[in-house]
């Protein structure tokens, strides 16, 4: 399964804190581990948001909202895509990353959807189906 | 944590750690299975001591530890002491008073490449591919028995017994458990390489509806080579054949429609493709490239796979470099198949006429009289060239030969097509 992890943001990350020497030597050896393992698949760091934008959506309206944004917690200061056998493995890698931030901070995997995530309850049949309703719904 | 929680924690620790140890073990004690036992053992004493400690902050190293120690006390007790420490002392180049202490040291040894050399061990070329498989997937893929005889469509009976027999046949043939050097080493990589794309092609093959731990194949194939890049990254075919398998992998969601049936390449939608696995496969096949290994096998057919991977829709698909890559592939690996896929490029990159006439060249060749693609090549041409009579003949011919009733109504309805 693939699994996005995400780093989230901290006060200091986003008032643009870059990381020390030592973490990144830290996080070099670590993102290793994960490429020798065979499950690193991409990972990034992302500027603070007040390098970000936001678009809202409301019906045909489209605001242009400029960063930075208040919710510190929920923002995201970096993120990886792994590709594990499943979410224990993914929480055990997880667990031994160097600590991502130099406070308190947090680390969040989400799996990403897969085709085979429908599983059995999405039968041949049911996509057929799904595709003659879409059909349908489309001539409407 | 709750009991079951830490439980499950430890169980996925071994599972992470498991082949380093047992590849670490293996080299130590010479013996496979004592190894497989002795890591089993390490995991009993963890799942009894983690609980009450916590799991320690290096837990692959604990492991390593709490399995050496296991050894230690059972050299002390057993009465293959004295071979093994003979094998060992050979190869530490030295004599010891004290065995026990020889042993001690050989495992304080920090070997490093504990996990490569369990690869090249578990694809020795001394083992069939079917044991070769099975025993990666055993030791490296951390798969159960169970699991592998579901993924390989066998029985746990008969795959427990080929498991147990390829380990027996690797400790009767006094192998070192090290990565081979020198020239050696070209022929047992091209039996690791060999068997991961086999792992691959096996998952590959599953159909839809089957049980899921076919097309797991894939990934766990992706993974051993993904493993094997980062553990060997000069190496220009490992880098051929991860690119391979990740494009290959990339249209696993396009390649079947709702009910089943393949979706030709050309017809696939592109935009179901796993652009992340096209764009890991272009650059592995970069990598291949510039380590001069351009004309190797899998980067070869990894190239051909980056063709269509490149091209957004099937209108841009540059056939003629395709036609090019074959005619190279045809001399590094020659086959039938590579005759015919060359013969379908060619019709694509210069005609169905010349197609043709690559088919001819094959006809001549025997053993392909019952080869369902050739019939069905040789009617997709004729209907191209506008000879629908003929084709007709073709795709009926095909029809017949198949087993496989999906491909059985695919032919006929092309078959039906010729007479409008």
């Amino acid at each position: 399964m693939r699994v996005m992890v995400i780093v989230k943001a901290t006060k200091d990350s986003e008032e643009g804190v870059m990381p020390t020497t030592e973490l990144l030597e830290a996080m070099g050896k670590y993102n290793e581990e994960l490429v020798n393992a065979g499950i690193m698949m991409a990972g990034e760091g992302l500027h603070p948001s007040v390098k970000g934008k936001r678009i809202a959506f409301d019906g045909p309206s489209r605001t242009v909202i400029d960063g930075p944004f208040a919710e510190t917690r929920e923002l995201i200061a970096g993120f990886w895509l792994w590709e594990v056998k499943d979410m224990a493995e993914a929480v055990e890698w997880a667990k031994r990353c160097p600590n991502p931030m130099p406070g308190p901070s947090e680390l969040e995997i989400r799996p990403v959807f897969e085709a085979a995530d429908f599983g059995e309850a999405f039968t041949p049949e049911l996509a057929e189906q799904e595709e003659r309703l879409r059909e349908k719904a489309a001539k409407r | 944590m709750v009991a079951n929680e830490t439980h499950q924690a430890i169980e996925t620790v071994f599972r992470i750690e498991q082949a380093r140890l047992i590849g670490g073990l293996a080299r130590m004690v010479r013996d496979v299975s004592l190894a497989e036992e002795l890591a089993q053992d390490a995991l009993v004493t963890a799942l009894s001591e983690w609980p009450k400690t916590g799991v320690p902050k290096n837990p692959g190293a604990w492991l390593m530890a709490a399995a050496k120690r296991r050894a230690i006390d059972g050299f002390r007790r057993n009465k293959m002491l004295v071979r093994k420490h003979a094998e060992i002392g050979l190869d530490l180049g030295e004599e010891s008073e004290n065995p026990v202490d020889a042993i001690a040291t050989a495992l304080d040894d920090d070997l490093g490449d504990e996990l490569l050399g369990l690869i090249f061990t578990a694809c020795h070329p001394i083992l069939s591919s079917e044991a070769r498989a099975a025993l990666t997937l055993r030791l490296i893929g951390g798969l159960t028995t169970d699991e592998i005889a579901r993924a390989f469509l066998s029985n746990e009976a008969t795959i427990a017994q080929r498991i147990v027999r390829a380990k027996k046949t690797l400790g009767n043939a006094g192998l070192t458990y090290a990565v081979p050097r020198g020239p050696e080493r070209e022929e047992r990589l091209a039996s690791v390489l060999e068997v991961i794309y086999l792992i691959f092609n096996e998952g590959y093959a599953a159909t839809t509806g089957e049980d899921l731990i076919r097309p797991a194949l894939c990934a766990e194939a992706q993974r051993l080579g993904r493993i094997l890049a980062g553990l060997l990254p000069g190496e220009p075919e490992v880098q051929g054949l991860l690119s391979l398998m990740e494009i290959q992998a990339s249209r696993l969601a396009a390649r079947v429609a709702p009910d089943g049936s393949p979706i030709l390449l050309t017809e696939q939608n592109r935009a179901h493709w796993d652009q992340l696995l096209i764009h890991r496969g272009l650059a592995a096949l970069q990598r291949a490239e510039a380590l001069g290994g351009a004309n190797g096998p899998y980067a070869l057919q990894a190239a051909l796979a980056a063709c269509h991977a490149r091209a957004r829709k099937a209108e841009d698909t540059d056939w003629q470099k395709i036609a090019g890559l074959y005619d190279t592939l045809r001399e590094v690996m020659p086959s039938p198949v590579v005759d015919l896929n060359r013969a379908v490029a060619h019709s694509m990159a210069f005609g169905p006429e010349t197609g043709l006439a690559r088919l001819d060249e094959i006809d001549q060749a025997a053993g392909l009289h019952n080869y369902v693609p050739l019939p069905a090549a040789r009617g997709d041409f004729l209907f191209r060239a506008g000879r629908l009579a003929e084709a007709k003949v073709e795709f009926e011919r095909a029809a017949d030969l198949t087993r496989n009733t999906r491909e059985k109504a695919f032919f006929l309805a092309r078959a039906a097509a010729c007479s409008r």
